[in-house]
């Protein structure tokens, strides 16, 4: 009883601003994630050498270096060399690079998995090699890499957890806040699991309905 | 760009020493993962329904949290609610192996319906009782299937396990925090720290491909390769 | 009259690595004309069609299209692609669109078309091969005759002065040789200026108002069809016909 009367007289309040926070930074990151990824992953297979070996070196550290570290050097490290950002900026950077970085390598496979025939197809029809790669090429691979990059963008939803931590009260740091100040750790942190849950859940709902929507026969 | 390497140079010993820590704690991880997650992955490709959907349910919850949230609800509310003590890198060990332990369900699940029927009909026509012809046909086979999807536990893992900075594990990512507070130098020692996991992480990858390796059968998952 | 022929290819060298696959190979094609290639496998025929639009980069020789070079001219050869309709022998559909789709997207993208002409137009192209039924369907739900007079019309949209043909009926199942070579017969008649290389003989001798034999990498003999089928002055080019034709002739019989 005691439990229920603090959620919902101290709880949803602090946690309804936090989520609309947390919704911010997934909907900021994702899109610019994505084109990133998009990016990383053509440059791997079509670009020539030296711009396919930053690609590569990008992947290697944005996928060995861990996403807080990632926020540590944007927010703290960044700022004594002259380059200073919010906390919301500093997470919504560190969450795209990050996810341009795991992304691009679902994107990558998808792009080599299209029929090399399609393409020389194109080119008979006089399309230039990147038009054959954006309306060919691209567009199969999206659908290909959809389910790869969809548990990125699951990922993604749960790391934002780590905002709070570069001080940005998304709804993990509302919660901590609320729970240290009443003393009230299990009832906050299930709740704040709840709305995860949530999250996820209608993510991956979404995300099934693009796949079949996306999806073309012979796929 | 001294100071900056001083700095570095000084801080190294103490942030190497956190080496061992993330490493035991992946292992602790991996580990509390696997003896959970197979037996999961069992009951729901061979056990009864309420069974699979129990399964289920804890795939899940545990996919769906974020590690922080788990690390605080057992770390600063679950353990202290019930009365018991651990170390924060006991409880993050728990944390990061029972969420852990979500995902190797899904990976052994997808190992052993991969294998057919064929394999199980095959054992229990010799004699083999179901829970002989699992353990000793059905198991060998989907750890070697599931081996390059296991394998992925380590490095997401790895970089996972930084978290723990959150409740004073005493891993790399902590050490390095407190060499910065101290020397005022955080980009020369963030970097060291991301050298570190970098090199951690694609050094045990290639341990694990001279592992995979080893235990290759001829001919087996040919399409793999 | 108008005396520059349509297509002209003046000696066309190609090896890859220590192979010579193309040494030294010329032809022209006049307007309206058929030219068939013919010849046992790995002579070089597709790689000749591949540098005749430069899909492939010749080592020596050139192409001139309507009287203009087009060998090494790198600015301007997807303009010159858009006259050259290609069919493949595996077809290369684009798997992601749907048959009109896969018909108006160059129509759109290179020909800069808006998306009504373009619809109509592709409809159009449809209806000439006998597909317009199937305008909504997915490459993958296609049988491969259809298939391949999908890909016909694909490249027939884009208005190409010439239609290359790399052995469009070589991957079809024997029954499904017929709805294709019908098209292409029809193209023929219609006045299509078409360079082909196939093994059915049957349409050679048709439609072809020459037809070349190649070998080891050269045109070892030409002529048109009345004489090649009946009096060939090498040995080899008599034995590649009467064994094509047997085999022709079985298909025929076994239909």
């Amino acid at each position: 009883m005691d439990s229920l009367l603090f959620i919902q007289n101290n709880l949803l309040s602090a946690l309804w601003e936090g989520w609309g926070k947390t919704l911010r930074l997934i909907f900021m990151s994702v899109p610019f994630g994505l084109i990133v990824g998009i990016f990383i992953a053509t440059g791997r297979v079509y670009g020539n050498s030296p711009l396919m070996f930053i690609c590569r070196m990008y992947v290697l550290f944005f996928k060995g270096t861990p996403l807080l570290l990632l926020l540590f050097m944007i927010y703290f490290g960044l700022p004594p060399l002259g380059i200073s950002f919010t906390p919301f900026t500093a997470s919504v950077l560190g969450f795209i690079l990050c996810m341009g970085a795991y992304s691009s390598e679902y994107i990558r496979g998808a792009i080599q998995s299209v029929k090399t025939g399609q393409v020389i197809a194109a080119q008979a029809l006089g399309m230039t090699r990147w038009q054959s790669v954006f309306s060919i090429v691209l567009p199969q691979a999206f659908c290909r890499a959809l389910p790869g990059v969809g548990n990125e963008i699951i990922y993604l939803i749960k790391y934002t957890s780590l905002a709070h931590i570069i001080a940005y009260i998304e709804v993990t740091g509302a919660g901590k806040i609320v729970a240290a100040r009443f003393f009230r750790f299990t009832e906050t942190f299930v709740v704040v699991g709840i709305i995860y849950l949530i999250m996820v859940s209608v993510a991956t709902k979404l995300l099934k309905i693009l796949e079949k929507r996306l999806s073309f026969p012979g796929m | 760009m001294l100071r900056g390497f001083n700095a570095v140079y000084d801080s190294l010993p103490y942030i190497l020493s956190g080496i061992p820590i993330t490493l035991g704690l992946v292992a602790l991880s991996i580990a509390l993962g696997l003896a959970i997650g197979v037996p999961m992955a069992i009951g729901q490709t061979y056990g009864n329904k309420e069974t699979g959907r129990l399964i289920s349910l804890y795939v899940w919850l545990f996919r769906g949290l974020p590690n922080l949230v788990l690390l605080f609800l057992f770390f600063f509310g679950v353990f202290p609610m019930l009365g018991i003590r651990l170390s924060p890198f006991v409880v993050a060990a728990i944390a990061l192996g029972l969420r852990s332990a979500a995902y190797q369900t899904e990976i052994f699940r997808g190992a052993f319906l991969s294998l057919g029927e064929g394999q199980m009909l095959a054992a229990r026509s010799l004699g083999m009782s179901k829970r002989k012809a699992i353990w000793n046909i059905m198991f060998p086979q989907a750890i070697r299937v599931a081996l390059p999807g296991w394998s992925n536990e380590y490095p997401i893992l790895l970089t996972d396990s930084s978290v723990a900075y959150a409740i004073g594990v005493m891993e790399i990512l902590t050490r390095g925090n407190q060499m910065v507070t101290r020397t005022y130098q955080p980009m020369p020692i963030y970097f060291t720290c991301a050298l570190i996991f970098i090199l951690l992480n694609f050094g045990g990858i290639r341990l694990i491909h001279m592992i995979e390796n080893l235990i290759r059968i001829p001919g087996f998952g040919r399409e793999e390769q | 009259m108008n005396n520059t022929p349509v297509l002209k290819v003046q000696d066309i060298h190609k090896s890859f690595g220590n192979v010579e696959v193309l040494r030294g190979v010329s032809f022209e094609v006049e307007k309206g004309e058929t030219k068939v290639f013919i010849g046992p496998s790995g002579t070089g025929k597709s790689t000749l069609l591949k540098c005749i639009n430069q899909l492939t980069i010749p080592d020596r020789g050139n192409v001139w299209l309507n009287g203009r070079e087009i060998v090494h001219s790198h600015v301007k050869i997807n303009l010159y692609r858009q006259q050259m309709g290609m069919v493949f022998q595996n077809f290369f559909l684009f798997d992601h669109l749907t048959a009109v789709r896969n018909v108006e997207i160059s129509l759109i993208k290179v020909k800069r078309m808006n998306r009504k002409e373009a619809r109509e137009k592709a409809m159009e192209e449809l209806s000439r091969v006998g597909m317009a039924d199937k305008a909504n369907s997915y490459p993958a739900e296609l049988s491969g005759g259809q298939a391949q007079r999908l890909s016909i019309a694909r490249a027939l949209a884009m208005d190409p002065e010439v239609m290359l043909f790399d052995e469009p009926t070589s991957s079809l199942d024997p029954e499904l040789t017929g709805e294709v070579l019908d098209v292409m017969r029809k193209l023929a008649r219609g006045g299509m200026t078409m360079v082909v290389v196939t093994h059915e003989m049957g349409f050679a001798r048709w439609a072809a108002n020459e037809i070349f034999f190649m070998d080891e990498g050269v045109i070892l003999e030409s002529g048109p069809p009345a004489e090649m089928f009946t009096r060939p002055r090498f040995e080899r080019t008599r034995r590649f016909i009467s064994r094509m034709t047997e085999l022709y002739a079985e298909e025929q019989s076994d239909g």
